[in-house]
């Protein structure tokens, strides 16, 4: 028996080369055409992967037919961009896909569900035999470990999931906490919603025109307080995100600090996400008072992803015992398979794809 | 004999230091379940040193500034074992094992262990005071380390620099919480154990009721401006330390005196 794993994706095809190739097949009748004894087809934004296990040899070639072959498309002018993964390289890129490192933003969790269910629909299908079932099962374990015994998926890398781990680390569950929306546009909705997401329900949407504010209250389960009444609002809230359009400070420490004597047992939290700054920066300086503007939770998203970057090397080590437990546990036959017939090009991808 | 059981005890405390500066350096921290188990396992050789020793002399083991630092620090992982699951105080231990390291050692390295012949004869209500009042410390020494874990995050949160460290530490909201619960536990028992002072039957030396009353009004002080909301959670972490460092300057300061006078 022969693994491999066939694919491009963002680190060897744009996304015109990869929606090319997704949507047009699926596992079983990949597994059909090609004549694999089991096919699994990963697709997702950044990559449109085929896991096999044949006893033939199977060509990148044949498989980059089988993905366009529900259209015209000429699969040849994109062979560059394949790469392919036999074996225990195989096993080594799938635990690596699962577990994230991969990923475009490494650690990212969503591919782990993506895998999940491209495992289920191949499963259903019936194109999952018992090699694949044993594959994936073991990366739903591994991408699992990884993610418990490092911190390769900690931090949060966008605004709305920063503002969301800063306020939980400040209080805690959000389920308490009341926040104040200032300026209703498309980031503070998108970060309210995160907010929500997370047990938020004391919402307050104050806005220059009120009918904004009653419009984004209505759509996130909160209410419009008139802009001439917010500032009154900060003796009461925990979490303050503004995103206006006003030239000047919104809010200074003149303002703020004689409303602090009346909550010094409470923390304010301030994510200021408008350009320019609705707060002014020495509002940090009072105490109890974290203030956040879009730099610093950009800053916070880069620390999030070095630090993810440093993890990556164990969560490494923890996949290379895998695939060593995993390639001996598994029968010798799958070791011995005649090689496939390679691309002309798929060794320098192969090599390409695992350097990148 | 009894010093196996307590070299044993700062081994695994010396184990649970390691292992998280070997944690924090692969930034790789995990060390919760580790640093429980060897506080658990230390605790226990720490018991048995006090129990080994309390045999030899018939009382409280507490009779000089060696056994008083032990007591201490076995009633910090007393308060840490009591306090860190029931809370949920992820990495206290982390925090703990340093302190109680400390103690320990300098306990066994300085030349404090002096036997001398306790004139005073055993007296319930001694004992009873002088250990309620060292299990007090103990949670006041928790409250001065969730102090120090509440500053630690306070100043990465206000500076927006965040170590790995950050995302493993309780939110602030919780360890506020926790400290005040150690400090309400940690008064109540002094309290207990000063008043039982006053029926042991001595007369105890009056600048040790003055330092301990001294010590119990800043408490008194730290959680009636907590209480009235007078006190920013970060000054009352701050002010954990600063009633933690005095406590232990205090008890200094008694045991010294009580050595002067041969009171255990």
């Amino acid at each position: 028996m022969n693994l491999f794993c066939v694919g491009l994706s963002h680190h060897t095809a744009d996304v015109a080369t990869r929606e090319h190739f997704a949507g047009n097949a699926t596992a079983e009748s990949i597994a059909r055409q090609a004549g694999c004894a089991e096919a699994l087809l990963l697709t997702t934004c950044n990559r449109v992967e085929v896991y096999g296990v044949s006893n033939k040899g199977i060509s990148t070639d044949e498989i980059a037919r089988c993905l366009v072959a529900e259209t015209n498309r000429d699969p040849d002018n994109y062979a560059p961009a394949f790469y392919r993964y036999e074996d225990n390289k195989c096993v080594q890129h799938l635990f690596r896909v699962a577990s994230g490192l991969d990923s475009m933003v490494v650690g990212e969790s969503e591919i782990f569900g993506q895998a999940k269910k491209a495992y289920e629909s191949a499963r259903t299908s019936g194109a999952v035999g018992p090699y694949l079932h044993r594959l994936f099962q073991r990366a739903f374990r591994v991408a699992k470990q990884v993610r418990t015994h490092t911190d390769v998926a900690r931090g949060a890398v966008s605004v709305g999931s920063v503002a969301v781990e800063l306020a939980q680390r400040i209080f805690g569950k959000l389920s308490e906490c009341k926040v104040l929306v200032l300026g209703a546009g498309e980031t503070s909705e998108r970060t309210t919603r995160a907010l929500i997401s997370r047990g938020v329900s004391d919402l307050r949407i104050s806005n220059r025109s009120l009918d904004r504010a009653r419009e984004l209250a209505q759509a996130v389960g909160g209410r419009a307080v008139p802009f001439e009444d917010w500032a009154a609002q900060c003796r009461e809230i925990d979490i303050l995100l503004t995103s206006t359009a006003s030239e000047a400070p919104l809010l200074t420490c003149d303002i703020l600090a004689p409303m602090l004597w009346q909550r010094l047992d409470r923390s304010l939290f301030i994510i200021d996400i408008g350009v320019p700054r609705d707060v002014d920066p020495s509002v940090n300086e009072l105490q109890g008072v974290y203030l956040y503007d879009i730099d610093s939770i950009r800053s916070v998203a880069d620390q999030s992803l070095e630090l993810r970057r440093q993890q990556v090397a164990a969560a490494e080590a923890i996949i290379a015992d895998h695939v060593t437990e995993f390639v001996d546990a598994i029968p010798r036959g799958l070791n011995r398979a005649p090689q496939a017939p390679e691309h002309s090009s798929v060794g320098e991808n192969s090599l390409r794809g695992s350097e990148l | 004999m009894d010093r196996y059981f307590l070299i044993a005890s700062t081994l695994c405390f010396l184990a649970a230091v390691v292992h998280t500066v070997i944690e924090l350096r692969a930034k790789l921290f995990r060390p919760m379940r580790f640093n429980f188990f060897a506080i658990g396992v230390g605790f226990i050789f720490q018991t048995c040193f006090l129990w080994v020793r309390g045999q030899e002399l018939g009382r409280c083991p507490i009779t000089n500034l060696f056994e008083v630092f032990v007591f201490l620090a076995w009633s910090v992982a007393l308060a840490y074992i009591l306090v860190g699951p029931a809370y949920r105080v992820s990495l206290m231990g982390a925090f703990t094992a340093p302190l109680v390291l400390l103690l320990q050692g300098f306990a066994l390295v300085a030349p404090i262990d002096t036997r001398h012949s306790v004139t005073v004869p055993a007296n319930s209500w001694l004992e009873f005071h002088a250990s309620l009042s060292l299990v007090a410390y103990g949670a006041f020494a928790l409250a001065c380390i969730a102090g120090v874990m509440y500053l630690l995050q306070e100043r990465q949160l206000k500076t927006h620099h965040l170590h790995s460290i950050f995302y493993h530490l309780p939110p602030l909201s919780n360890l506020f919480a926790v400290i005040t619960r150690l400090l309400w536990w940690g008064f109540a028992l002094y309290t207990v154990g000063i008043v039982s002072g006053f029926f042991t039957g001595h007369p105890l030396p009056h600048i040790q009721i003055v330092a301990a009353i001294a010590l119990w009004l800043l408490y008194a002080a730290i959680l009636q401006a907590r209480h009235l909301k007078w006190l920013s959670p970060k000054r009352v972490a701050a002010l954990c330390i600063v009633g933690f460092s005095a406590a232990l300057v205090l008890l200094w300061g008694i045991t010294f005196t009580a050595e002067l006078h041969h009171v255990p």
